[in-house]
């Protein structure tokens, strides 16, 4: 790795150099990496120049991976080895999966989250994905020619905290420093916005290969702000291709087909699907293993026909985000379109009919997401000037609650809160003398909490024994800028405090991943400890170089004892961050971070007064 | 408790400069969102994820009608959550029975049509309502009345929310 630069002590921050910085667009079908080079957001392609990396991951029995095209060109000979579309399983249980029959894996219902048994033995979906976005963090590498700081990874609006959380493993689990997970409709308006100069509401309407989302935003000068936002995890261009072939399978009467006729005949209706965007007909031949031959043809009309409901599945997502923002389709100045599935014609005519406007197409559909979260990533490294960078505030998609007495679900935090956010309820218990209660953690829009996806169980113990309700116990919900919910509940009618923090049970803990890490770099022969000794040094640096720059601004806000403490623990960390010794850096890491917590606090009440006292100047 | 309007240097008043409390909600964001603090220590990424929530808490509060109201009567000592069971009007109740009615009905008849209908004229009455609770509370102080008028604009969201519920059943 690089050395570390290390400027003097008690010297103010240095210029800070360009840190690098990625946004990964992790689809269904396919997935980029970008990044802003002199101001300028740009893909970065393969050696091949190719900028799509197909989102395909090919395992071997010997434990050698193939992602992307060497994967795609083999994922008609190997189905059953050769993952494609995985965003679909993330987070998502084997019941929640559509299509399995359609499917040709070998599915394995683990507790949480399905995995697939490969000729390289079990693996998750967080592990298939971290597959992809090592080959993108590579690609990255090489073509900046250094580490990487950090990564935006981009999710469907609509994905809820079992997805996210899973998003965010796998990038845990391929070495990036994840900065932000950044809902994907909104990274285009991002880009969207800041090429067009927008200003005003805006809907971005994003299909692509398996899911669907649908945001309205206020886009001012330096604010892009997510009114409301809507979709479905569970339809995308996939779900039109699954149409086509089940058409086909009924037109030439095929029996239950094996894996690998399966996915030819799956491949063939996609790309009939693809032509017929622009052609009136599209041919179907495939030749089964049988050795009969399949030759069907297709016109649009019939493709309209027997896609006419996914179309419509659309239009509900979208008028609900107007009724959730108090918009009427006049209201909105103009529709993004984002996303692969977004070039058929009849959804492009179905949007049109709604909006009763023209949608825009003016940029790249596939490129479009990546771009804006390369841009994010700009911003949250601190290589944009604070005068040029913009203010982003989004919402949580689904409301979040808890289970209460007859099943029903309470809601705490409600769809479409501007996150960060966080709510607190009171509840007490139900029996003289309960000295436990148990919460059930829920995420959904339904009244009864097994219409609800379930996020988390847990148990809060040690309530002294009280006559039913006089214990108050207090939860509190608390969704971060990802989007993503940890759990508090803490009993204190009597001053004894039981408490209890839970982060959903989707996600991995921290444990597997770091076994999971473990693994995959004994097969690399790459060594922890050393891997270990370099994170821990990115971290203390980037801590140096934040106290550094926060002294150099408000180091008045300290009394002189209280700046010596942190100068010292400053020194501290200097001191050990060239041993080679990783727990060393680790805990004089800690300890700065403690000996700034009160610093961070007065920093933060400065800027709001700031705020306020530029205002009144201002409104003079 | 905090006083929201406080946050945001404003005076507490029922009656709302909605575009003024944007600018300074935006220009607070501006310096602790943690969007600023993502590459800071954990300390200032604490300090910013604990001051956005307090601020978006305090915009929403404010900006809804309803929140906004209850946090004045809180200010002053009345708090509307702890006196769940007071008897409403006799003509209210029986007016929010029929409009639950006619809601079943537009519900069964799968009438979206009939869903808008009630919509708009459930939005004029509630910005009827809100224009009584303002001159209760900025003109009149008389908390106490305002906090009957409150109960009722509740009573009016609680139906907005059931009815933004029927559309998807009639779509
Ligand atoms: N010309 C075309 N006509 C119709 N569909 C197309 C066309 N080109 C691409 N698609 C479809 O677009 C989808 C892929 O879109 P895209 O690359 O935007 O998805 P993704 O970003 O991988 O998925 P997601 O955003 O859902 O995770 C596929 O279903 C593909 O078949
Ligand atoms: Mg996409």
């Amino acid at each position: 790795m690089a050395l570390l630069q290390i400027s003097e002590p008690g010297m103010s921050a240095a210029p800070h150099e360009h840190r690098l910085a990625v946004g990964i667009d992790l689809g269904t079908t396919n997935s980029l990496v970008a990044t802003v080079r002199s101001g300028v957001a740009t893909v970065l392609a393969d050696e091949l120049g190719r900028p799509l990396l197909p989102s395909i991951v090919r395992y071997h029995a010997d434990g050698r991976v193939d992602v992307g095209y060497a994967a795609q060109a083999k994922q008609a000979v190997d189905p059953k080895n050769t993952i494609v579309s995985v965003k679909r399983f993330m987070g998502r249980g084997l019941r929640d999966v559509a299509h399995v029959e359609n499917a040709p894996y070998d599915f394995v219902d683990a507790p949480g989250m399905v995995q697939v048994r490969t000729a390289a033995g079990v693996k998750s979906p967080v592990e298939v994905s971290s597959e992809i976005l090592k080959v993108l963090k590579l690609r990255a590498e090489a073509s900046l020619g250094g580490e990487l700081a950090g990564a935006v990874i981009t999710v469907p609006a609509y994905f809820d905290d079992a997805q996210r959380q899973a998003t965010k493993d796998a990038g845990k689990l391929a070495g990036l420093n994840v900065l932000r997970l950044l809902n994907e409709p909104t990274a285009a308006a991002i880009a969207y916005g800041l090429e067009n100069a927008s200003e005003g509401i805006y809907a971005v309407y994003d299909l692509g290969g398996g899911t669907f989302d649908l945001s309205i935003l206020k886009l001012a000068r330096g604010v892009f702000e997510v009114v409301a936002t809507s979709g479905d995890s569970m339809l995308g261009g996939d779900d039109f291709d699954q149409r086509v072939f089940c058409w086909a399978v009924e037109q030439a009467k095929l029996s239950p087909l094996g894996p690998r006729d399966m996915r030819q005949l799956l491949m063939k209706s996609r790309e009939a699907k693809e032509y017929l965007t622009y052609h009136g007909e599209a041919p179907i031949t495939v030749r089964l293993s049988s050795g009969d031959v399949v030759d069907l043809s297709i016109d649009t009309e019939t493709f309209c026909n027997i896609t006419q409901t996914l179309v419509r599945k659309t239009l509900g997502p979208v008028r609900k985000a107007l009724r959730d923002a108090g918009l009427t389709v006049d209201d909105i100045k103009g529709v993004v379109m984002v996303g692969g599935a977004t070039r058929m014609p009849q959804i492009q005519r179905a949007v049109a009919e709604l909006f009763r406007r023209d949608p825009l197409n003016n940029l790249d559909p596939d490129k479009v997401v990546a771009l804006g979260a390369a841009m994010q990533a700009n911003v949250l490294a601190g290589n944009q000037p604070t005068d040029q960078d913009w203010l982003l505030l989004d919402v949580i998609p689904l409301s979040l609650g808890i289970e209460t007495m007859g099943g029903l679900a309470e809601k705490i935090i409600p769809r479409n809160t501007t996150i960060p956010a966080a709510k607190a309820q009171e509840f007490t218990t139900f029996k003289d003398g309960q000295t436990a209660m148990s919460f059930h953690v829920v995420q959904g829009e339904r009244e009864l909490v097994a219409d609800c996806r379930s996020l988390a169980r847990f148990d809060l113990r040690g309530i002294p024994p009280m006559a039913a309700g006089a214990a108050r116990v207090r939860v509190t919900f608390q969704v971060d800028a990802d989007g993503l919910l940890s759990v508090t509940a803490r009993e204190a009618s009597t001053g004894i405090e039981a408490s209890i923090t839970v982060k959903p049970s989707y996600g991995l803990s921290d444990a597997e991943i770091e076994r999971m890490l473990r693994e995959s770099f004994e097969h690399a022969k790459e060594d922890v400890h050393a891997r270990a000794l370099a994170e821990h040094r990115v971290d203390a640096q980037r801590l140096l170089d934040a106290t550094r720059s926060a002294l150099a601004v408000d180091r008045a806000l300290l009394a002189p004892r209280e700046l010596e403490a942190v100068e010292n623990a400053v020194r501290a960390l200097e001191q050990v961050l060239t041993a080679n010794d990783a727990r060393a850096i680790k805990q004089a890491t800690d300890a700065l971070n403690r000996a700034t917590e009160e610093f961070a606090e007065r920093r933060m009440d400065e800027g709001i007064k700031r705020a306020l006292a530029g205002k009144k100047i201002g409104s003079l | 408790m905090h006083n929201h309007f406080d946050l945001f240097g404003l005076a507490p008043a029922f009656a709302l400069d909605a575009a003024a409390l944007e600018r300074r909600y935006r220009e607070i964001q501006s310096q602790v969102h943690p969007d600023r603090f993502a590459h800071a220590g954990d300390a200032e990424r604490r300090a910013s994820l604990q001051w956005t929530t307090r601020v978006n808490e305090a915009y929403r509060t404010l900006m809804d009608p309803v929140q906004r109201a209850k946090h004045i009567l809180e200010l002053h000592g009345i708090d509307l959550g702890f006196e769940t069971n007071t008897q409403m009007p006799a003509e209210f109740l029986v007016q929010q029975l029929e409009l639950r009615e006619e809601l079943e009905g537009a519900v069964t008849g799968k009438d979206a049509e009939a869903l808008d209908r009630m919509r708009s004229e459930l939005a004029a009455n509630r910005k009827s309502l809100e224009r009584q609770i303002g001159e209760a509370i900025d003109s009149r102080k008389d908390y106490a009345g305002a906090a009957g008028l409150v109960r009722k604009l509740m009573f009016l969201h609680r139906l907005d929310a059931e009815i933004e519920a029927a559309y998807e059943e009639v779509e």
